[in-house]
C-alpha cells in the first residue's frame, strides 16, 4: 500500500510586481498557480518543465523557503499524523525542517567559501541537539564516506573541490539530519555529463540505503525518465500532466509534454524522431493567456481552449493512473 | 580523399597555449580538422577540454595572455587560401574576414548583446563595415534578417533594445547578426546551452535551414551528445586539448573506437530507453590542466589503461573518414563490434 508523505492542495505562490515611486503593487507573478500533488513514501517524483514554469518555486514552497500565498501543504508522518505546514509558526516548523531537506542547483554558490566543510555542515547538527563535537565529526565523516569522499575532506574549504565534489557535499548537507524527503532542485544540471552520471548513481544508491523520497526537479526529461517513478510536467505554474514515467513517454496525453519530449535531442542515431517545433516563447506568468495557458503555442488548439481553463482530470493508461489537463483528450475520464 | 574545393576551413596541428602566473596551460595541443562546405562539424567535449578556445583561435579572439604556438588555419576565400594564424589579430585583413566570412554565435545571448544599443543597430554594424549598402538598404536588410529568424513584427522589433527580447529571441538576433553578411563559416559556441529545449528546437531548425540554403559550413561546439546525433555530419571528440576521435556522425556514434567517446555515450541517460537502462559514470574527474598525465590524457580515467599509455598515442586512420588517438583501439573496437 502506498502511503503519502506530502499532500499539496491548491498551492499558490504569487509574487507581487511593484512599480512607480511608491512601489505600488501593479500585478502578480503567478509563479505557482494552484497545484495539487501527492508525494508517496519511497518514490522518486520528477517535476519537469521549462525555465520559468514554477518548478523551483514549488519545491521551495514545500519547504517554506518561500511562503505559499494560498493552499495547503500537509506532511503525513509514519504513524499517520497529518500536519499542515503552511500555518505553522516559524519555531513550530523546526522539527519538520529536519525531515524535509533540499539539494540546491548551483554547487558553487550554495557553500559558504569562508567556512570549512565541517564548519558549514555542523550547524544543523548543533541546532538539532548533537552536543559533542566528536559526534558531529563522526556523523559528517561517515556521510562523506557514503558519498565516496574522504573523511579528511571535512577540514577543507569549498574552493578546493570540483563541481561534482561540491554537489556531493550539498547532498551530505541534506542527508546529515536523516531526512525523509529530499527536494533535488536541478541537482545535476550544472555538472558535466561524466560527473552527472556519478551523482545520479549516488542518489539512487542513497535512496535504497536510507529509504528516501525524492522530489526531483529538472528540465532534462531524459534524466527524469531514468530516475523517476512518476513525473509531473509543469507549464506556467500548473501541472499539465502527471503519470508514471513510462507512460509519459509511451502514452503521452498532453500536447505540451509531447512537444517537450520530441524537442529533446537523443544521443542515438536509430531513435531520431520528428521534432515538434513550438511557436514563440513561454508567455509571461504575470499575465497568462486566457483559457488553457498553453493554447497560443499549441498546434492542436481549438476554440474551447481559448476560453475555458482545463482542469487536471484522471485517466487510465496501461492500467495506471494518468492525470492530464487538456480539453482534447479522447480517453474516458475516471472519477 | 575529399575534394579539396569542398573544404572551407582546414586546421592543422593547431596549438594554443595560455600563460598565467609563469605557468603554461596547453589548452589546445595539436588539433587538426577540416570543415566542409554545407556540412556541420560538431566539436564535443566536457568543460575545459579546449573546444571554445579552438573556436576563439579560428576567430583570432584570444585573450592577450594566450597565443597561437604552432600549426596553421587555412581558410579558403574565393580561390585564395588565407593562413589565418599569420594575420595580425586586429589587422585589416583579419577584420575583413571576421564577421563577414567567418561569423560566430556566442554561448550566452544575455551577455553577448550590448544592452545600450538597439538590436537593429548591432546587426547593422556588421553590414556597415562589410558591405556597400546605404543606410536605407541596411535597415531593410536588418528587418528581413529578423523576419527570416522568425521574430514577430520585425519592423518594430528592430528598434528595440535587447532587454525587451526573450532568451530565445536574443539568440535568434545573434544568429541574424552572424548571418548578416552570408558567412562561409558559422561558428556556434554552445548556442543553445542557456535555452530551453523547445526554444533549442527552434534554433536548430533555423540553423538547418541556413545550412541548406546558403551552403554555410557550421562548426557547432557542444557538450551534448544528443545535439551531436541530431545535427552533426562530422564529429570531433575533444579531451584535454586533443581530438581523441573524429569521423562522420555514423562512425563516431555507432562505432565509437575511443574509450572516452564510448564512456561519454554511456554516461547519459537516453530518452526512450526507460528506467532499466544502465548508465556508467566515468571514474574520477578531468585532470588539472597544469598537472597533466604524461602520456594519453585520458589514461588515468580509462578502464583500458596499460603501460603503453604513458606515451601520447598517434592519430590512427581507421578508414577514410574515421580517425582515433588511442593505443588500444583495435582491441577496443573488436570487443564492442
Amino acid at each position: 500500500m502506498k502511503k503519502e508523505i506530502l499532500k499539496l492542495r491548491g498551492v499558490k505562490v504569487h509574487f507581487p510586481v511593484q512599480a512607480g515611486v511608491f512601489n505600488r503593487v501593479v500585478g502578480h507573478v503567478l509563479a505557482v498557480d494552484g497545484v495539487d500533488l501527492d508525494i508517496f513514501r519511497g518514490e522518486v517524483l520528477g517535476l519537469a518543465g521549462e525555465s520559468g514554469c514554477g518548478k523551483t518555486t514549488l519545491g521551495k514552497a514545500i519547504l517554506r523557503l518561500v511562503e505559499p500565498t494560498d493552499g495547503e501543504v500537509k506532511y503525513i508522518s509514519l504513524d499517520d499524523n497529518e500536519t499542515e505546514l503552511t500555518s505553522l509558526e516559524k519555531k513550530e516548523m523546526d522539527p519538520f525542517r529536519k525531515k524535509l531537506q533540499i539539494v540546491f542547483q548551483d554547487p558553487h554558490s550554495s557553500l559558504n567559501p569562508s567556512f570549512t566543510i565541517f564548519g558549514s555542515l555542523q550547524d544543523p547538527l548543533k541546532k538539532f541537539g548533537i552536543k559533542s563535537k566528536e559526534e558531529r565529526r563522526k556523523i559528517i565523516g561517515d556521510l562523506l564516506e557514503a558519498v565516496n569522499m574522504r573523511r579528511e575532506y571535512m577540514d577543507r574549504y569549498p574552493h578546493e573541490f570540483s563541481g561534482g565534489q561540491r554537489q556531493r557535499i550539498g547532498i551530505v548537507r541534506a542527508l546529515c539530519l536523516e531526512p525523509e524527503l529530499i527536494v533535488c532542485d536541478e541537482a545535476v544540471s550544472a555538472l558535466d555529463v561524466s560527473i552527472q552520471a556519478q551523482v545520479l548513481k549516488l542518489l539512487m544508491q542513497l535512496k535504497k540505503e536510507k529509504n528516501l523520497t525524492y522530489l526531483f526537479i529538472t528540465h532534462d526529461l531524459s534524466v527524469t525518465e531514468y530516475l523517476c517513478d512518476r513525473i509531473a510536467v509543469m507549464y506556467l505554474g500548473r501541472i499539465v500532466e502527471l503519470c508514471d514515467s513510462e507512460d509519459l513517454y509511451n502514452n503521452t496525453l498532453h500536447p505540451y509534454s509531447e512537444a517537450l519530449i520530441s524537442a529533446i535531442p537523443v544521443a542515438d542515431l536509430d531513435k531520431q524522431t520528428k521534432r515538434i517545433v513550438l511557436e514563440g516563447d513561454v508567455p509571461s506568468p504575470v499575465n497568462p493567456p486566457k483559457g488553457c495557458p498553453f493554447h497560443p503555442r499549441c498546434p492542436k488548439a481549438t476554440d474551447i481552449c481559448k476560453t475555458e481553463v482545463p482542469t487536471l482530470k484522471k485517466y487510465s493508461t496501461n492500467g495506471n493512473e494518468h492525470y492530464a489537463s487538456c480539453h482534447l483528450i479522447d480517453l474516458p475520464e475516471i472519477s | 580523399m575529399e575534394d579539396k574545393n569542398n573544404i572551407a576551413l582546414s586546421v592543422r596541428d593547431l596549438k594554443t597555449f595560455f600563460y598565467t602566473n609563469n605557468r603554461c596551460n596547453k589548452a589546445v595541443n595539436g588539433v587538426s580538422f577540416d570543415v566542409e562546405k554545407g556540412k556541420t562539424l560538431c566539436i564535443v567535449g566536457e568543460s575545459g577540454c579546449g573546444k571554445s578556445v579552438t573556436a576563439a583561435t579560428i576567430m583570432q579572439l584570444l585573450p592577450t595572455l594566450s597565443r597561437i604556438e604552432e600549426g596553421e588555419i587555412k581558410f579558403q576565400k574565393d580561390d585564395k587560401i588565407i593562413n589565418i594564424e599569420k594575420l595580425e589579430k586586429n589587422g585589416k585583413e583579419m577584420r575583413e574576414i571576421r564577421g563577414s566570412d567567418i561569423a560566430m554565435i556566442f554561448q550566452d545571448p544575455m551577455t553577448a548583446l550590448n544592452p545600450v544599443y538597439t538590436v537593429g543597430f548591432q546587426i547593422s554594424e556588421n553590414l556597415k563595415y562589410h558591405t556597400n549598402l546605404n543606410k536605407k538598404e541596411i535597415r531593410e536588410k536588418c528587418i528581413s534578417l529578423l523576419n527570416d529568424m522568425g521574430i514577430p513584427l520585425p519592423e518594430k522589433r528592430v528598434d528595440e533594445y535587447p532587454h525587451s527580447y526573450s532568451g530565445g529571441m536574443r539568440q535568434r538576433a545573434m544568429i541574424a547578426m552572424a548571418m548578416a553578411c552570408n558567412p562561409k563559416i558559422l561558428i556556434a559556441d554552445e548556442p543553445t546551452t542557456a535555452l530551453d529545449v523547445t526554444i533549442q528546437a527552434q534554433i536548430f531548425e533555423l540553423m538547418d535551414k541556413l545550412k541548406k540554403e546558403n551552403d554555410t559550413a557550421i562548426i557547432l561546439i557542444t557538450h551534448d551528445m544528443g545535439v551531436v546525433a541530431e545535427l552533426a555530419d562530422n564529429v570531433a571528440v575533444m579531451y584535454m586539448g586533443n581530438i581523441v576521435e573524429a569521423g562522420t556522425a555514423d562512425d563516431v556514434l555507432r562505432r565509437p573506437t575511443h574509450p572516452y567517446t564510448k564512456a561519454l555515450l554511456e554516461s547519459v541517460p537516453v530518452l526512450g530507453r526507460g528506467k532499466n537502462q544502465d548508465i556508467n559514470p566515468i571514474k574520477g574527474s578531468t585532470p588539472d590542466p597544469y598537472n597533466r598525465p604524461i602520456g594519453c590524457q585520458f589514461a588515468p580515467r580509462c578502464n583500458w589503461q596499460t603501460e603503453s599509455c604513458d606515451v601520447m598515442p598517434e592519430i590512427t586512420q581507421i578508414n577514410e573518414t574515421h580517425q582515433v588517438r588511442c593505443h588500444k583501439y583495435e582491441q577496443f573496437f573488436e570487443k564492442y563490434k
